[in-house]
């Protein structure tokens, strides 16, 4: 367990199965019911249930299974999704709009366009994306509860580290990172 | 207009949602990725209406998600029983139309029915 989760004073872990496409979407459903129930202000909620549905859809797309945990901190609310499944051979180019590698059955569903992650890193005020082939994806994001200029501020009196990634051990660079709002980002 | 104007206009069919006709719709957007759903919610998509030819349950799932306001379906596409069951248990009214995509757009807008968003990338992208 890594410092985020020893500080966090709330979370909800929820199990993904793969390949259950029937209900797909009804984590994402769930997760925002736990948010609306606790308050938020609806743009939060939207912006968090938008980034979830695209991971869950993520999870059951290309991996055997996976969690996906909702922390809620005090400044911003956190979503953690780990899987064990396919892998994304290049983060960088599965960041890229419109790359995909989804089959019929997950664009006959409406998805597979290539626009998740970007969708997720989009609506989200920090993504970390890190992935080992064949053996799984570990996702986070985080959406602030309430605005400030740069996402760092209000991540780091959480003792979030924006280098490390807990799931490898390794620096985010070595196994690729994508950020919104940081220097480090990978996009553009 | 109300989902009971959308009904007249495009002689559609309630399928879920009977008791929610005078609901008002200020925006629609039409779409069949649901990504594209997504993100286009991003900006807001509260009471929207989505007019789509996609009849899968994550229709559902992504408009309780960004709380449109109802689900328009075109070209004759039926829902399943289950679908159904799933929209009356999160309160989404769905509709039904024989009108393709394009007529259903077509008439909606000269009714004076506008999109949620005018253009990709702009506003707050």
């Amino acid at each position: 367990m890594d410092q985020t989760e020893r500080a966090t004073p709330f979370h909800k872990i929820f199990r993904i199965e793969g390949g259950n496409f029937t209900h797909a979407g009804s984590i994402s459903s769930r997760v925002k019911r736990v948010l609306k129930e606790a308050g938020f202000q609806s743009k939060v909620i939207r912006r968090m249930s938008i980034a979830t549905f695209e991971a869950e859809m993520n999870v059951i797309c290309y991996a055997r299974h996976g969690t996906l945990t909702l922390f809620v901190f005090p400044d911003f609310l956190k979503v953690v999704v780990d899987d064990e499944g396919v892998g994304i051979k290049d983060v960088h180019q599965a960041m890229r709009e419109g790359f995909s590698t989804a089959d019929e059955k997950i664009r006959e569903l409406g998805f597979g366009a290539g626009m998740g992650l970007s969708n997720i890193k989009n609506v989200t005020d920090k993504m970390v994306l890190t992935s080992e082939v064949n053996r799984g994806t570990h996702l986070e994001f985080m959406v602030n509860v309430h605005p400030v200029r740069n996402s760092c501020e209000a991540l780091n009196p959480a003792g979030i580290n924006l280098k490390c990634n807990p799931a490898t051990g390794g620096t985010a660079e070595q196994h690729g990172i994508i950020s919104n709002g940081v220097k480090d980002g990978a996009e553009k | 207009m109300t989902l009971s104007d959308i009904r007249r206009i495009l002689d559609a069919e309630v399928i879920a949602g009977n008791e929610s006709l005078d609901r008002e719709i200020g925006h629609a957007f039409a779409a069949d990725l649901l990504s594209d759903v997504l993100a286009i919610a991003r900006r807001g998509a509260d009471g929207a209406l989505l007019i789509t030819g996609n009849i899968t349950h994550q229709v559902i799932y992504t408009a309780d998600v960004v709380d449109l306001g109802a689900i328009l379906f075109v070209r004759g596409k039926r829902p399943s029983d289950s679908m159904i069951q799933l929209a009356n248990q999160m309160q989404i009214p769905l509709l039904m139309t024989s009108y393709i995509m394009f007529e259903t757009c077509g008439r909606l807008y000269e009714q004076g029915l506008k999109g949620c968003i005018e253009k990709a990338g702009d506003g707050s992208d």
